[in-house]
């Protein structure tokens, strides 16, 4: 592999994991205030699951654009050599 | 046995056919005979494949279903052919009347432009999701008619709850007293996508959801349909923003227009980009197999799959959900009375 490209799809493995981080903490983050909800309130059980899953959806999306930046680095990268 | 042993080993079992059909996709049988020919694995190579659109759908290794070319070029006007005719006996890329397929893409041999109409793999899901809804709607319709006052059974009974939660959580809230003028456009819309996702989770089919033109025309048709029900309200929120000095709002005016775009972009770009990583990871994770030809880690894989092909069932429902909302929602601020 050209060197050029070498750190070309190191990159995009740096990226994804960054990304991953971001992901982790949002939906983290969710799910931890959905718990606390719960705990406060236990009837609304159904409503704040829903809304939590919904939420993780939008915030998990955002992570994607990173990995699928990532993977179109990666072929390219590797088409390239 | 008692009820609750039933429900126990019901459950077993569901597990274990989940994981025998998974464990058996094709595709992990498909390239294990790969690994043998010519060059090494290229995960990147067999991702891209299966993420993209192609002229001939390959459902296994060797079974291809050649599709229709539609073509329209200047000198030859338009025509109609069958993608098999751009392969010989040894399956390698010939040139076929002066046209190319050469990596999904086709051109002339002499370099003038083509325009591509083909019904490739993405178009024929599109036909066969409509295709499911049109039957399962059908059914519905029919279940209504004959069960008058009765409870539903069938078909009717699976669809109902869905549909009216997507209409009385989604999209009355949203929209209010006119919502019945826009239900049929967000029921459709919701279906579309919802069948769409589940059907590009089963191996063998299309990517048909993750492919960017068929979100942006989605996206094009929120775009439409809540910039042509816009009130005045709507519109003079737009041009002249009340609430702020009347100095700032030039100022704001780009910024709202700007808005008024990245609406229905970000659908756009949601749905292709949820839908495509969700592939992407889950054949990144097959392709482990085949990088380190061990049967430990092929099972380990298989696992790990199939929870995560679980979890794209689930991401394939709220995505749909989530476009449907949102579409309702800016359909709701559009149509909005002024207050």
């Amino acid at each position: 592999m050209l060197m050029d490209m070498q750190f070309a799809v190191m990159g995009a493995g740096i990226g994804a994991g960054l990304v991953a981080i971001g992901a982790g903490i949002g939906i983290g983050q969710i799910g931890g205030s959905a718990m606390e909800a719960m705990a406060r309130q236990p009837e609304a059980f159904g409503k704040i699951q829903t809304a939590m899953l919904v939420i993780a959806a939008l915030v998990e999306v955002i992570a994607l654009f990173g990995v699928v930046v990532c993977f179109l680095i990666y072929t390219a990268g590797t088409a390239a050599t | 046995m008692t009820k609750d042993g039933t429900l126990k080993i019901c459950k077993k079992l569901i597990i274990c056919g989940l994981i025998c059909l998974f464990s058996m996709s094709s595709l992990q049988r498909a390239y294990a005979s790969d690994a043998s020919e010519g060059e090494g694995f290229n995960p990147g190579d067999m991702i891209n494949h299966h993420i993209k659109d192609a002229h001939g759908w390959e459902i296994t290794h060797g079974v291809v279903v050649p599709l229709p070319i539609i073509l329209y070029s200047e000198p030859d006007g338009l025509m109609i052919f069958s993608s098999s005719n751009f392969f010989n006996n040894v399956h390698e890329e010939v040139a076929y009347k002066g046209y190319l397929l050469s990596h999904e893409h086709i051109s002339r041999v002499d370099g003038q432009p083509v325009y591509d109409f083909s019904i490739t793999k993405n178009v024929l899901f599109i036909f066969i999701d409509a295709t499911i809804m049109l039957l399962v709607f059908f059914a519905i319709a029919r279940g209504y008619k004959k069960n008058v006052g009765k409870a539903p059974k069938g078909v009717q009974s699976l669809f109902e709850p869905v549909i009216i939660y997507i209409r009385d959580e989604v999209v009355k809230p949203s929209i209010g007293d006119n919502y019945q003028k826009y239900l049929p456009y967000l029921l459709t819309l919701f279906f579309f996508i919802w069948f769409g996702n589940l059907l590009g989770l089963i191996p063998g089919a299309a990517n048909m959801t993750g492919n960017i033109a068929i979100t942006a025309v989605l996206a094009l048709g929120t775009f439409f349909i809540t910039n042509f029900s816009g009130k005045r309200a709507y519109w003079s929120h737009i041009f002249w923003t009340p609430g702020v000095p009347w100095w700032l709002r030039p100022i704001i005016l780009p910024v709202e227009l700007i808005g008024v775009l990245t609406k229905p972009v970000s659908l756009m770009v949601r749905l292709f980009v949820s839908i495509t990583a969700g592939h992407i990871v889950v054949l990144s994770l097959v392709s482990l197999t085949f990088i380190f030809h061990s049967w430990m880690v092929g099972f380990g894989s298989t696992v790990i799959v199939t929870l995560i092909t679980i979890i794209e069932l689930l991401v394939a429902t709220i995505q749909a959900y989530v476009f449907t909302m949102f579409t309702s929602l800016y359909i709701g601020m559009a149509v909005e009375e002024h207050h």
